[in-house]
């Protein structure tokens, strides 16, 4: 548990005009790629199928051996380095889960940390404490073969194995690409919570522009030959895509989409008046009167949300609460995207629900209004910031040519 | 004489040779399962030395076992090193062919996932690799024994031990009082212990077959 409290934090990444060329291809697969990931940072690497993302992926660990160019891991230059020691800090999960199917699921997981010559004591207890993480019971899974179990399971023990020596990056080409989609986004929200426990810095590569959406702190559209079209936050590239390319790959309902990015806690949720069962009935018909027709919300004994009273409602069921009113159909929770809160308040028959806490308790009400302005004010947001970006960036490479012309390209080497 | 009242008359030396006949197929298969692995291992992720290994074991199949005996004995002389020659020969064409191809069909996902983790080319193999290949391998090393069962009993062609000197002698005094119980005994002699090495490699097979790759 103290391990995994503590916050690890991954390392940087950077490449540095990073190639491959397979031998008997007429271009590079992938050509020239910079980029620069900070430590505890996700990003995703999106674009068509063969524009090289698995290519450059592979490259990191040196599964593939790069042409040219450097890879720098915490500053450290790994380009020449034994790649099975570099590959033994970099965690590496792919889309089939690459589970061996001879051993069973401790004994998967227990792969890297033997390798790098741990207790037999202390893998027995990672072993535990990754299946844990990973959401799979330990006395249950522990002695399975990967056959035993799910698409969705292997793909947590992949996870699992790939994080079991604790290693400062993570690489994960389409993890989620094979299972159906209720269990990818299951297995996406497990990612994400993770990741918040563990910082590391993972690198994904997928084709799947909503996932990498959803997981991304930072997005990579890349085009034909790893060329990044747009490198970005997911926000700038749904508001303010660079290019065709980039627009075309974000593709229809770029604004809805933004609605993922969103948490119910970040905009304004509305009060209502509430009542709980065990108000007295003379109270409630107080309320229902002095707020002249509008609804009161009539909690339970925990006060979750229950019923929506309106003034007709009581005298209709002769006084009775446990007749009257309408039951509360929908309700989200502060962690839901607007997108959730969208979706239930337009199912909402009055267009409007109820949000709850953490044990399922009444915290507000957010409505079509709110909901709506909410979105005008993101968007408008999100379009101010890229582009105050895109000066800064303009800003910036001003201020580079004017340094470059003063020097005048003295000694060629960057700093 | 009965069969059965021959055979305990000559209990001792029919012990002997079954004994005898045993022990060379077991160490010539020991030899040739570990050579013929490690043939496969090393050929089988090149498409031209695997084609390569597969027809040169084809090629000694091909020879019959008499005259490779014939062949073996002005080299090496009479006895066990002729026959020990001849069966590792013949046990390796099953034995490499069944490597190449078990090896080859591992996934190749698998092992990319077993390099990125962080396994040397060596843990690959023996970890990986070997294991999910292995119930592929263990099918040629069980068709190999059976081959071998009868292959040595030509040895005895070259003075070589086992069962064959039973059949061989019979057939050379046939029409004599005991020659088809001599006969018959040497062949019943290797059709039990072929019996029983089979069952021997299928136990083998169920303890060292990993429980998640068995069918
Ligand atoms: N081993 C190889 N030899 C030669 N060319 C290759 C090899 N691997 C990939 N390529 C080529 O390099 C290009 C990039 O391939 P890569 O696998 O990186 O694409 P990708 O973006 O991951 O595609 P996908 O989304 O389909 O997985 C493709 O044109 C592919 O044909
Ligand atoms: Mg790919």
């Amino acid at each position: 548990m103290a391990d995994r409290q503590r916050a690890v934090t991954g390392a940087v990444i950077e490449l540095d005009d990073l190639t491959k060329h397979y031998p008997g291809s007429q271009l590079p697969a992938v050509d020239g790629v910079n980029m620069e990931i900070a430590a505890g940072e996700t990003v995703i690497l999106v674009g068509p199928s063969g524009c090289g993302k698995s290519t450059t992926l592979r490259m990191i660990n040196r599964l593939i051996e790069p042409s040219s160019g450097r890879i720098r891991i915490d500053g450290e230059d790994v380009t020449d380095i034994d790649p099975v020691r570099l590959r033994r800090r970099i965690g590496y999960a792919i889309q089939s889960s690459g589970l061996f199917p001879h051993m069973t699921v401790a004994e998967n997981i227990a792969q890297v940390p033997r390798m790098v010559g741990w207790s037999k004591a202390r893998i027995r207890d990672r072993v535990e404490e990754m299946l844990d993480l990973v959401g799979l019971d330990p006395r249950e899974f522990h002695s399975r073969y990967p056959r035993q179990l799910s698409g969705g399971q292997q793909q947590r023990v992949g996870v699992a194995r790939a994080l079991a020596a604790d290693p400062p990056v993570l690489l994960m080409d389409e993890p989620f690409g094979a299972v159906d989609p209720i269990t990818r986004d299951h297995l996406q929200d497990e990612l994400i919570r993770l990741q918040h426990e563990l910082h590391k810095t993972i690198v994904f590569v997928t084709h799947d522009f909503d996932e990498a959406i959803k997981l991304g702190d930072r997005i990579a559209v890349l085009r034909e030959q790893s060329h990044i079209a747009q490198f970005d936050t997911p926000e700038a590239i749904l508001t303010n895509p660079s290019d065709d390319f980039v627009s075309g790959f974000v593709g229809a309902g770029a604004a809805l989409k933004r609605l993922n990015l969103t948490r119910v806690r970040d905009v304004t949720i509305e009060d209502v008046p509430t009542v709980t069962m065990d108000d007295p009935l003379q109270e409630i018909f107080d309320k229902l009167r002095e707020r002249g027709g509008n609804e009161l919300l009539l909690l339970d004994r925990r006060r979750r949300p229950y019923k929506w009273l309106r003034r007709g409602d009581l005298m209709r069921a002769k006084g009775s609460l446990a007749r009257a009113g309408t039951l509360v159909s929908h309700h989200v929770t502060r962690d839901a995207t607007l997108r959730d809160a969208l979706e239930a308040v337009l199912t909402d028959s009055a267009g409007r629900v109820p949000v709850t806490g953490r044990r399922g308790e009444y915290v507000g009400v957010v409505d079509m209004e709110t909901l709506l302005n909410s979105v005008h004010e993101l968007l408008e947001a999100d379009r101010m910031a890229a582009l105050e970006h895109r000066h800064d960036l303009e800003e910036a490479r001003a201020h580079q040519t004017q340094e470059r012309l003063e020097t005048g390209f003295a000694g060629g080497e960057r700093p | 004489m009965d069969f059965w009242s021959f055979v305990s008359d000559r209990r001792q030396q029919l012990l002997m040779d079954t004994y005898q006949h045993a022990s060379a197929v077991f160490q010539c298969m020991v030899v040739a399962s570990v050579v013929g692995v490690g043939i496969g291992v090393l050929t089988y992720r090149n498409d031209r030395a695997g084609r390569l290994a597969i027809a040169t074991t084809v090629t000694i199949m091909t020879v019959p076992s008499y005259a490779l005996l014939g062949l073996l004995i002005p080299v090496l002389g009479l006895g066990v090193p002729p026959t020990v020659t001849a069966l590792v020969l013949y046990a390796l064409l099953p034995i490499v062919r069944n490597a190449i191809v078990g090896l080859r069909g591992v996934d190749p996902t698998l092992v990319d996932a077993a390099k990125g983790i962080g396994m040397s080319r060596a843990a690959q193999i023996l970890r990986v690799e070997l294991p999910l290949a292995w119930p592929s391998i263990l099918t040629g090393i069980r068709v190999a024994t059976q081959m071998l069962m009868g292959i040595a009993a030509v040895a005895a062609f070259a003075s070589g031990p086992g069962l064959g000197n039973d059949i061989f002698t019979g057939i050379s005094s046939l029409g004599s009082a005991n020659a088809l119980n001599q006969v018959l005994a040497g062949t019943l002699g290797i059709v039990v212990l072929a019996l029983l090495f089979d069952f021997a490699l299928v136990l083998i097979g169920r303890l060292t077959t990993s429980r998640g790759i068995r069918g």
